[in-house]
């Protein structure tokens, strides 16, 4: 059903755009954010240094933004990721700098406390009653505590466990170099447009099979170029300055798992039905407490592991560790398009929503401005956000 | 020269698509308990709305004469302040809050800027006094039960002035004291002047109560009578006798198979109402059979569909038992009932049946994901293939499987509703209210499709409370009130008078008013 191609590509493309502008919305605040930083930086945004430092800086916040669309799409919010970040990467440098305990020991065992803190808070929440406002504001004074208990004696508690540190700094070993190009990333990046390109003709196809409405072929190559174009580009910069890093290789498994098991599987669908309508899945059959705990619990292992990366990336832990992040994590999933009242969200676009929060960090220090604007100016951009989204959906 | 305190003439009033009041006269006598009785959605409260000005003036034609003057109600607080109070079946008390709160809210007392709280609580103590409730004004909303929320109601109103006091069906959710006690207290109110109009499903009540008593009728008045001498023969003689506007596809007559479903005293308490809601219910369906649940609004067939279909948390099952094909089974969840094959179409699509975000595929596969499932994976191609397949059996009119539901017509919403309890696999399926709200051709096309499913050995109970809708297309037909089953009746003995005379029954008359 290619009806939309007999009124020409220039109509089609208004249309898209028009239609899905609130998909799109997120790429342009990105696009103009890169284009604004880089000239006032005079280009330095715009290295192959920084915007490798941005990834990675991006990547604690990143992973907890994935958990947190699950929590939003359900309705639900967890104000205590923050500080459950920062006490699980303080347990993870005690572990490691008391204890002697090795980083591949101390990692699973910290992922596993997130877990648990996760179905604590879930069980008050779906079991007792609470609601997930109070339970996790509540919890983010406890944690707060908590940190300030375990670091009082020793202060900020530095790491010295270097394969712990290199998961947030260190960048995967090269398999050689094309004309001071690391070749592992041209090599990723390459793999990565082609699997891009494969599954897209073969979700086409199948639309098509299927009697699906799909778009005409011109905008849909355009489409793909510029996806291919992204992708190729993001795998220059990073082969121009030192390769792939850790935390892309963490951030990507992560959103890989949670869109998979979100589009795929039987949980996500569950998921998106109760967050759609709780009433419809109850009568459905489905569970909505045990997946409300899911998603806690999903959500705990996530912020320990925001706990983990920032903790490798500060290659210590400090005793304010954690502060802020859950508005990051939160503005990130807004800003990639989740709806703020439930229901409707994607991991892959809670990634970008992810670097717009970040850019605006990174760009911000750049150009020297305080921290105390940056709060002020970062503030501003989420009501804008979240009002334009609230905007687009009112009929 | 009789004195009318109330006079509505011709009133007419329409939604997009229907006319719920058409030209409907009604006359209220100064001092008289008046009472509206009709089948459900005859207009009652429709009529009730806009004499009280939740439909404002303009919105409707025809005029209000309230004491000998047309009014003009922008909206409920012009014709409070004319005197006319409306209680409705949602009480519109805060349960947080004090009785003497309540009552005062929105006329409190005042002492300068500040609210006189000791007046307040003077004042309300003999308001409560003249309802005859005893209890201490500073109690909360919350603890009092139903039938003594809805005397604060009433003492709210009379704290208002209240000369015409509109009640929409007060007893349907007291129990016995409750509601003789509430009828005593609007005969004194009458004693002291007080004009009463009373919607009404419990004829026994009404023959009791009534001075005048009005039938209304798919929006027409059909006749007033004198409530002295009516009997409740003349009542339902009156209500029934809607023209069959719909055509049912003929239901060839086939001997049904065996028992699919049956309930054994089926009692049901609910902590929340703090009341029985079934009471000793003992039905059965069997396969290939169409089993139609009449009653009126408030008989407990919902509540009888949702207490089978596991929903358990809201209600506590007293005693009773419930077999499928001859096996006990208790259902712990929806999840159980569906995996037994018991089946639920909620009567309301849009709040509760479907996720209308999601699209047509989503919602048909939800109950039964696992049909698809290979290892971890959901089966898209597989998913696309059976949903276009229920699409095309169901004539679901959508550009694709991939539209959102809540794009599509009520009838189709329906459909897709119908498709996702059948992609369970069921052996029974629980309709309430299948065709509600859709257009005469869905109606038609829903109604084909159960006797399809019926002569597939599906067995249907189909809640309904379209009557011609349960005599068109019922094999066999229950009639529920006040949460019993009042009779059984089966297609050929079914008439529309007998049925609303089981559904207007209540535990203690005898059908000593029968006279026909």
């Amino acid at each position: 059903m290619e009806n939309k191609a007999k009124q020409g590509l220039l109509p089609e493309l208004w249309h898209l755009v028009r239609t899905h502008i609130r998909d799109y919305a997120m790429f342009i605040a990105l696009a103009v954010i890169f284009i604004l930083f880089g000239i006032f930086t005079n280009g330095n945004f715009l290295s192959p240094r920084n915007l490798t430092n941005l990834i990675n800086q991006t990547g604690y916040i990143a992973v907890m933004a994935v958990a947190m669309t699950l929590i939003l799409i359900i309705r639900q919010i967890d104000l205590s990721v923050g500080y459950a970040a920062g006490f699980t990467g303080a347990i993870a440098a005690i572990l490691m700098v008391k204890a002697g305990i090795p980083f591949y020991i101390t990692i699973p065992i910290i992922l596993v406390l997130g877990i648990v803190i996760g179905l604590v808070e879930g069980s008050i929440i779906s079991f007792i009653g609470v609601p997930a406002f109070v339970t996790t504001l509540a919890f983010e004074f406890i944690f707060r505590g908590l940190l300030s208990l375990v670091t009082s004696e020793s202060g900020t508690i530095p790491i010295f466990d270097e394969g712990f540190n290199a998961i947030s700094n260190g960048f995967v070993p090269d398999i050689g170099e094309v004309g001071g190009l690391h070749l592992l990333s041209l090599v990723v990046g390459a793999l990565a447009v082609v699997l891009l390109v494969v599954s897209q003709i073969h979700n086409r196809q199948n639309l098509k099979k299927y009697n699906f409405e799909v778009v005409s072929l011109p905008v849909f190559i355009m489409k793909l170029v510029l996806m291919a174009a992204l992708i190729g580009a993001v795998a220059v910069v990073l082969a121009s300055y030192r390769g792939l890093s850790w935390t892309i290789v963490v951030v990507a498994v992560v959103t890989f798992i949670y869109n998979f098991m979100l589009n795929r599987t039987k949980l996500g669908r569950h998921i998106y039905g109760v967050g759609g309508n709780p009433e419809a899945a109850a009568l459905a059959g489905i569970n909505v407490k045990k997946i409300m705990l899911f998603c806690f619990a999903s959500m705990g292992m996530m912020s320990a592991l925001g706990g983990i990366l920032f903790a490798s990336r500060l290659q210590s832990a400090s005793t304010t560790g954690g502060a802020g992040f859950e508005l990051d994590a939160i503005a990130s999933c807004y800003i990639g398009g989740v709806s703020t009242s439930g229901g409707v969200g994607k991991v892959t676009n809670t990634i970008i929503g992810a670097l717009v929060i970040m850019s605006l960090t990174n760009g911000l220090n750049l150009m020297g401005v305080g921290i105390a604007y940056q709060y002020v100016i970062k503030g501003l951009i989420f009501i804008v956000a979240v009002a334009l989204d609230v905007l687009s959906r009112r009929k | 020269m009789e004195d009318y305190i109330l006079e509505m003439r011709n009133i007419t009033k329409t939604f997009p698509g229907v006319r719920a009041l058409d030209n409907v006269n009604f006359k209220v006598r100064r001092g008289e308990i008046h009472c509206l009785v009709g089948e459900n959605g005859a207009g009652k409260s429709t009529l009730m709305k806009v004499l009280s000005g939740v439909w404002r003036y303009g919105t409707y034609t025809g005029d209000i004469v309230y004491n000998g003057e047309i009014q003009k109600y922008q909206s409920t607080k012009d014709s409070e302040a004319a005197g006319i109070a409306i209680i409705s079946q949602e009480l519109a008390l805060i349960p947080d809050l004090s009785i003497h709160e309540n009552i005062f809210f929105g006329h409190e007392i005042m002492n300068g800027r500040l609210i006189n709280w000791n007046q307040t609580i003077i004042e309300a103590r003999k308001y409560l006094k003249k309802v005859r409730l005893d209890v201490n004004p500073s109690m909360k909303i919350r603890d009092l039960r139903v039938g003594k929320q809805q005397l604060v109601e009433i003492a709210k109103a009379l704290s208002k002035n209240a000369k015409l006091l509109i009640l929409d069906e007060p007893t349907s959710s007291l129990n016995e004291d409750d509601s003789q006690n509430l009828l005593e207290l609007l005969r004194e109110l009458k004693a002291d002047g007080v004009t009463s109009i009373m919607i009404s499903h419990r004829l026994k009540e009404v023959v009791d109560i009534a001075d005048t008593i009005t039938v209304l009728r798919d929006g027409a008045t059909i006749c007033s009578m004198d409530g002295k001498t009516a009997t409740m023969s003349d009542i339902i003689r009156n209500m029934v006798g809607r023209e069959m506007e719909d055509i049912y596809p003929v239901r060839k007559k086939k001997e049904p198979g065996e028992v699919a479903l049956e309930l054994k005293d089926w009692t049901v308490y609910d902590p929340s109402l703090e009341r029985t809601i079934l009471d000793h219910v003992n039905m059965k369906i069997r396969h290939g059979e169409i089993v139609g649940m009449a009653g009126l609004m408030g008989a407990g067939r919902t509540e009888l569909a949702l207490s089978i279909f596991g929903n358990s948390p809201k209600y506590k099952l007293v005693s009773g038992e419930i077999l499928v094909e001859g096996k006990p089974m208790s259902f712990r969840d929806p999840n159980a009932a569906l995996r037994a094959g018991i089946a639920y179409a909620t009567e309301d699509k849009k709040r509760n049946g479907l996720v209308l975000m999601q699209d047509i595929r989503f919602n048909v596969t939800i109950s039964n994901l696992d049909a698809l499932k290979e290892g971890l994976v959901i089966n898209k191609n597989e998913e696309i293939v059976q949903v276009n397949s229920y699409r095309d059996s169901m004539n679901i009119k959508t550009p694709s499987i991939a539209q959102k539901v809540e794009l599509l017509s009520g009838g189709n919403q329906q459909k897709v509703s119908l498709a996702k309890c059948l992609f369970v696999g069921p052996k029974v399926l629980l309709l309430d209210e299948p065709t509600r709200g859709i257009d005469v051709g869905a109606k038609y096309e829903i109604y084909t499709i159960m006797n399809r499913l019926a002569d597939e050995g599906y067995s249907v109970l189909m809640i309904s409370s379209d009557l011609p809708e349960i005599l068109g297309m019922s094999d066999r037909i229950y009639v529920m009130a006040e949460g019993t089953i009042t009779g059984e009746v089966s297609r050929e003995e079914a008439t529309e008078q007998v049925i609303m005379r089981l559904a207007t029954k209540t535990h203690d008359v005898e059908e000593t008013n029968n006279g026909e």
